[in-house]
């Protein structure tokens, strides 16, 4: 095993892997599995455009439009240890992550329950058909001047936002998962003594919960990208507010940074997620 | 132990686009407690609608059918029900699918727990209980629905093509497995199923479905199920008797599918 080989795990040049004796492989899905030494050699290539956008005394691009990786860096750590206005960069960051939470475990806690009842009953799919399909097209955006005016400046509108941008997500997907269920799999619980409740509980609820998942973490990466605009107006902590605070002074190494921790947040939420999808949904896909 | 009674059982389809399908006349029969009965024919030929009618899941439009006396107007877990596939929960483990009846029924989980195991002893999963279901084979899976519909003691054993999606080498340890439990549970079983082979073997009465309206064409008393656990299932298959029933079924039915191609071509 080549050191490459080693520190890619397998992939990339000189892998040896069950297609090896595969004689025609394009176009055949099993056989493409990314390469994470082209993904260092991307990310290297990235830092060294950086590099030269920014080299020497007169650098191509200047410091009011895009920040040095040295400022970047520098700027990460003024963050971490002193903070923005006073407030730390994990504190702008957990108030944005707490946002989103919120939005979220609401856009849940209703939406899967209206999402059931449209899948289960044809008298409340009619009724509410229309409000889903009215509204969730809409971005959640456009409906930020009227929360203001309902919720306050304040955490109200935001939450009330994040709530919007999920719940029809929740709605849909909750949805999708209890018209998902097979008939010969309710029909066998009918058949081995199940009441209505317990059709519910023990096969339509287990049955949507994958459905559910992969909604909650759609819903998840778009709360994430509203919230930096929701945190525009009316606040002084969230990453959203500390970028655009940071921009009236053309502090672009800490526009760069948040713009950063966002990503590097979204990452990590969705692999959190696939972790807990994998630990708790075992069975997804395998029905 | 009761008997099923089936009488007058009809069952028209209205088709979306006006005009409907008769898709059971006139259907009749009896059948005593412990027989197993295999229904056989073309496609649309009713007896998947006929089973779906006895486990409760169809209310017929005319006719009725009564177990023991007692009218079935809808699913009861006094008739268990053995689907083609894809109907075990893969979200419970094994033993866990094989308790859900007893579980539903809120039984002690001590006995659950005890008669989970016999059950997977009784089909052959032994030390099975903790599996996923989606980790074990297909054949393996239906032995899971054969032991989770035993699990509630049912009167009748309904089996929707239980055997259709095994490939042919587990298809006949099933068979045998279906037989044994018949004989050792003396249930009722109503199978259906495309394989002639498989209802020749298996049906201690077998009925022949026509299509066009759904009705039985032909019933017979065969004695290959009764003695099927005592001789070597391929000796029986091969011998003179079976092979001339199963080219008398396969004629009847080849006429049939004749019969509805030639019904189809003067349609066009």
């Amino acid at each position: 095993m080549s050191v490459l080989t080693r520190l890619t795990g397998g992939y990339g040049p000189g892998r040896k892997g069950a297609g090896a004796r595969k004689t025609v492989t394009f176009g055949d899905a099993s056989e493409v599995k990314g390469s994470p030494s082209w993904s260092l050699f991307s990310l290297l290539f990235v830092a060294l455009v950086w590099w030269w956008i920014k080299r020497g005394p007169d650098p191509i691009i200047n410091d009011r439009t895009f920040p040095s990786m040295r400022q970047t860096w520098d700027a990460f750590f003024e963050l971490v240890d002193r903070g923005y206005r006073r407030v730390g960069l994990w504190d702008h960051t957990w108030a944005s992550l707490w946002r989103v939470l919120k939005g979220l475990v609401y856009g849940v806690v209703v939406g899967v329950p209206v999402g059931f009842a449209m899948g289960l009953s044809n008298r409340l799919r009619g009724i509410f058909d229309p409000i889903v399909e009215l509204l969730r097209p809409v971005p959640p955006l456009a409906l930020l001047p009227l929360f203001i005016v309902w919720f306050g400046i304040g955490e109200g509108s935001k939450v009330n936002l994040l709530f919007f941008a999920a719940v029809w997500i929740m709605v849909i997907a909750a949805r999708a998962g209890v018209l998902g269920v097979r008939g010969s799999k309710v029909h066998a619980a009918y058949s081995l003594g199940a009441n209505r409740w317990q059709i519910l509980r023990y096969v339509i609820l287990p049955n949507a919960l994958p459905d559910i998942f992969t909604g909650m973490r759609v819903a998840l990466g778009v709360c994430w990208g509203t919230l930096v605009a929701a945190e525009l107006t009316g606040t002084t902590t969230g990453l959203g507010a500390m970028i655009f605070a940071a921009s009236k002074f053309f502090r672009m190494d800490i526009v760069v940074v948040s713009i950063i921790t966002i990503g590097v947040i979204g990452v990590a939420m969705d692999l959190i997620m696939r972790f807990l999808e994998r630990r708790l949904i075992p069975w997804r896909g395998k029905g | 132990m009761k008997d099923l009674s089936v009488e007058g059982l009809g069952m028209v389809y209205e088709l979306p686009k006006g005009g409907s399908v008769e898709a059971l006349h006139d259907v009749s029969f009896d059948l005593e407690a412990g027989r197993l009965l295999t229904l056989l024919g073309p496609s649309g030929c009713g007896k998947t609608t006929l089973l779906n009618i006895i486990a409760g899941f169809l209310t017929p439009t005319s006719g009725s059918v009564t177990l023991g006396g007692d009218p079935i107007a809808g699913p009861g877990q006094e008739r268990g029900m053995v689907f083609q596939q894809g109907a075990l929960f893969e979200w419970q483990n094994v033993a866990q699918n094989v308790a859900f009846g007893p579980r539903m029924n809120r039984k002690k989980r001590s006995e659950t727990n005890e008669l989970v195991e016999d059950l997977l002893s009784t089909v052959g999963l032994q030390g099975f209980g903790d599996k996923a279901v989606y980790e074990l084979s297909g054949g393996m899976q239906q032995r899971v629905a054969l032991a989770r519909c035993l699990a509630n003691d049912p009167e009748v054993i309904l089996m929707d093509e239980p055997l259709g999606a095994l490939d042919a080498l587990t298809r006949e340890k099933m068979q045998s497995l279906i037989l044994k439990l018949w004989q050792e549970t003396g249930k009722t079983i109503v199978l259906v199923t495309h394989s002639v082979e498989e209802a020749l073997y298996l049906g201690d009465r077998l009925f022949v479905m026509a299509p066009r309206p759904g009705r039985i064409e032909r019933e017979y008393e065969l004695p290959f199920a009764a003695n099927g656990l005592h001789v070597d299932p391929r000796e029986m298959k091969a011998s003179p008797e079976f092979i001339e029933k199963r080219e008398e079924l396969l004629s009847l039915i080849w006429e049939m599918e004749e019969q509805i191609m030639g019904h189809e071509g003067g349609m066009a």
